[in-house]
């Protein structure tokens, strides 16, 4: 008979007074967030500097579980919030752990524009196709023809590929994982903690009991198996090239990696040393 | 000359427009942190902003709307930097959700309001002061709020400075509630020395981190008032704008909400008294006090001083507090002041409160105009003398 074990390696990352957590059972959410915690180990940035920043929404509960600053603000503003804390205090590594819905429809013009600065940030992005939190509304990411209790008829809107968007906006790192590839996932986040610039991370999720339970992946593991049978890893690919559709194959992989774009506040610093002084002098 | 050399308070005379003299006096403030999108009649604040922040190593950004930008307040806030955003009525609508974020993770900033005609677009170009009730009152939920109102330029730099200190010290978003006839009046100004200006920042934690555990929204002092840390010293902060306990955790229950949102409250009406500010002349022996604050106020204390002169026993209190209400002041002059006249620039709102306070005791009247023009002093007199009769 298996045991459960009295501690795990990374319980000092997480807020165990905060636990159970309030995602569902089989969900990719913890998936995500565990990744997120191995990378943030091993990357090495000073915990003190880490700063997660999360909007509403299933997803938008990660920040709460882990044991650095958190943040846990209002539907779609975590990435502006977490602009106005980089550029205030640079020094910072922050990450913006949301859902597909907070990021991109209501909180879609913060995204977009924070990908054209070049905002010094990582942006984890959970995509699970609907509003798990409240009971599996249709969005901006829900598959055509897809069941929810907002599209009852079938989803009639077409939806946003998600990392050909960040790419167009001019995000320099691109990558598209699920919650069934954590080894390359958790190695993914590591790098977009440790890199320069804008970096998203797109998640493909299972959520069981709300969307999948209405479109044939009851089951936990039916859309692993999914992801499983028809995720193709194509490194490099141009993200118009690499669409989602439900039920057939897709991409997965790094699709962009910009070098030596300087970030927001990079740009602010230069800025300041040299035209303000220039400025000052005359 | 390095750019830390650059002074940050322009000690000395000038001829400044108000919307000038709140950006200065924000910067006087320690303000390094502008977040802020273009709205008349408030942009000559975030232009001056982009200006001067970048001078002495302060930030300002221009976001893609004003949630954003007020949204990026609080997180330059959360940073460390004293922070702050300029708008007017259709940008204030649209900050309102975050000024809920605000109050509820109580996180100190300044917003200022440079208040135009409405509803809607309104009025861009012209004074108005209708947003009063929208200040107290705009997110959803209880909450209370500090909004203060120049009637000067040089009041508009004194109360920059002293909306930092009211949101540090209470931890609580501050509204600077000017108009648009206040932010365009150029007025000569003098900014004292640095040293005369009084700041008073942040309660921090009085432990060192990692020494003990950080609850952010422990209490023990009986402003009721949290210390705060900041993101990135290492006390590991939770904040949520979920109802939560001490330690910033989620918590959906009545007596979680009870706790919190009575406390929340109370710290602002606890210390009502100690953030209340006025000015009053003659009321302590008036038949008719004329109540009014911003630019309404310059006509209404022109039509006291003449009412005076012709006998009349009337008085003039000016609101520098709008928010909280001076709720004990007005009960007070309503046991001997006959008639209430309260001059403000919209359908009658500050109005409101006073009938509540005076409960009848006296009579109220509203001297009312609906934005575009301000009051004559001759209007307000007309009605002081109607009301005497």
């Amino acid at each position: 008979m298996s045991q459960l074990a009295e501690s795990h390696p990374l319980d000092y990352l997480l807020r165990e007074d905060r636990l159970p957590h309030v995602w569902c059972p089989a969900c990719g959410i913890g998936t995500a967030l565990n990744c997120y915690a191995h990378a943030l180990e091993r990357s090495g940035i000073p915990l003190e500097k880490a700063v997660i920043v999360s909007g509403i929404g299933c997803t938008g509960r990660g920040s709460g579980y882990m044991n650095i600053d958190g943040f846990h603000v209002t539907h779609g503003r975590a990435v502006a919030f977490a602009s106005g804390m980089k550029m205030a205090n640079p020094e910072l590594n922050v990450t913006v752990f949301s859902g597909d819905g907070d990021l991109f429809a209501i909180g879609g013009n913060h995204i977009i524009q924070a990908a054209r600065r070049n905002m010094d940030l990582t942006i984890i992005c959970s995509n699970n196709f609907n509003y798990g939190m409240t009971g599996g509304q249709g969005g901006p990411t829900t598959p055509p023809e897809a069941w929810t209790t907002t599209t009852p008829y079938g989803n009639v809107e077409p939806p946003f590929n998600l990392c050909y968007l960040m790419a167009s906006c001019g995000a320099t790192y691109v990558a598209r994982w699920t919650a069934l590839h954590v080894r390359r996932l958790t190695k993914s986040i590591e790098k977009a903690l440790k890199r320069k610039g804008f970096n998203f991370i797109e998640i493909m999720s299972q959520c069981p009991p709300i969307f999948g339970r209405r479109n044939r992946y009851r089951e936990g593991l039916d859309m692993l198996e999914y992801f499983q049978n028809h995720a193709h890893l194509q490194h490099g690919i141009h993200p118009k090239d690499a669409p989602f559709e439900l039920g057939k194959d897709f991409y997965i992989g790094e699709f962009v990696e910009l070098e030596d774009v300087p970030t927001f506040d990079e740009r602010i610093a230069v800025m300041s040393e040299t035209r303000v002084r220039a400025r000052k002098k005359q | 000359m390095t750019i830390a050399e650059v002074a940050h308070v322009r000690t000395g005379k000038h001829f400044w427009p108000g919307n000038i003299a709140i950006a200065e006096g924000c910067i006087a403030a320690g303000c390094m942190f502008f977040g802020g999108y273009p709205i008349t009649p408030s942009s000559e604040i975030a232009e001056h902003m982009a200006r001067r922040l970048p001078e002495l190593g302060g930030i300002f950004v221009q976001f893609e709307d004003e949630l954003g930008s007020i949204v990026a307040v609080l997180g330059g806030a959360w940073a460390g930097c004293r922070s702050m955003t300029a708008t007017s009525g259709p940008g204030i609508s649209l900050m309102m959700e975050t000024i809920g974020l605000a109050a509820m993770t109580e996180t100190p900033c300044v917003i200022v309001n440079v208040q135009r005609g409405g509803p809607s677009t309104g009025l861009p170009t012209l004074v108005g002061q209708q947003d009063i009730m929208q200040a107290r009152y705009g997110s959803h939920g209880d909450y209370e709020i500090i909004a203060l109102s120049p009637n000067s330029v040089q009041e508009a730099f004194e109360l920059s400075i002293e909306a930092f200190n009211l949101a540090d010290k209470y931890r609580t978003p501050v509204i600077m509630l000017t108009d648009e006839s206040i932010g365009h009046l150029t007025e000569g100004i003098e900014v004292p020395p640095a040293e005369t200006i009084q700041i008073i920042g942040r309660k921090k934690p009085h432990f060192a981190p990692g020494t003990r555990r950080y609850l952010p929204y422990e209490v023990t002092d009986e402003d009721l008032v949290p210390p705060m840390a900041h993101a990135g010293e290492g006390y590991k902060i939770q904040t949520t704008g979920l109802t939560h306990d001490e330690r910033g955790y989620p918590v959906i229950t009545a007596e979680a909400q009870e706790k919190l949102v009575r406390r929340i409250c109370e710290k602002i009406k606890r210390n009502a008294k100690n953030i209340i500010k006025y000015e009053m002349i003659g009321g302590e022996d008036a038949e008719v006090l004329v109540i009014s604050f911003g630019i309404a106020s310059r006509a209404a204390k022109g039509a006291v001083k003449k009412a005076q002169k012709e006998g009349i026993k009337a008085g003039f209190l000016r609101l520098i507090t709008i928010w909280p209400f001076p709720e004990e002041l007005i009960r007070n002059l309503a046991s001997k002041v006959k008639d209430f006249i309260v001059v403000e620039i919209n359908y009658g709102q500050l109005v409101k409160e006073v009938e509540r306070c005076v409960a009848g005791q006296s009579r109220v009247h509203l001297s009312s105009r609906l934005g575009g023009a301000i009051h004559t002093p001759d209007e307000i007199l007309n009605k002081i003398r109607e009301v005497n009769q």
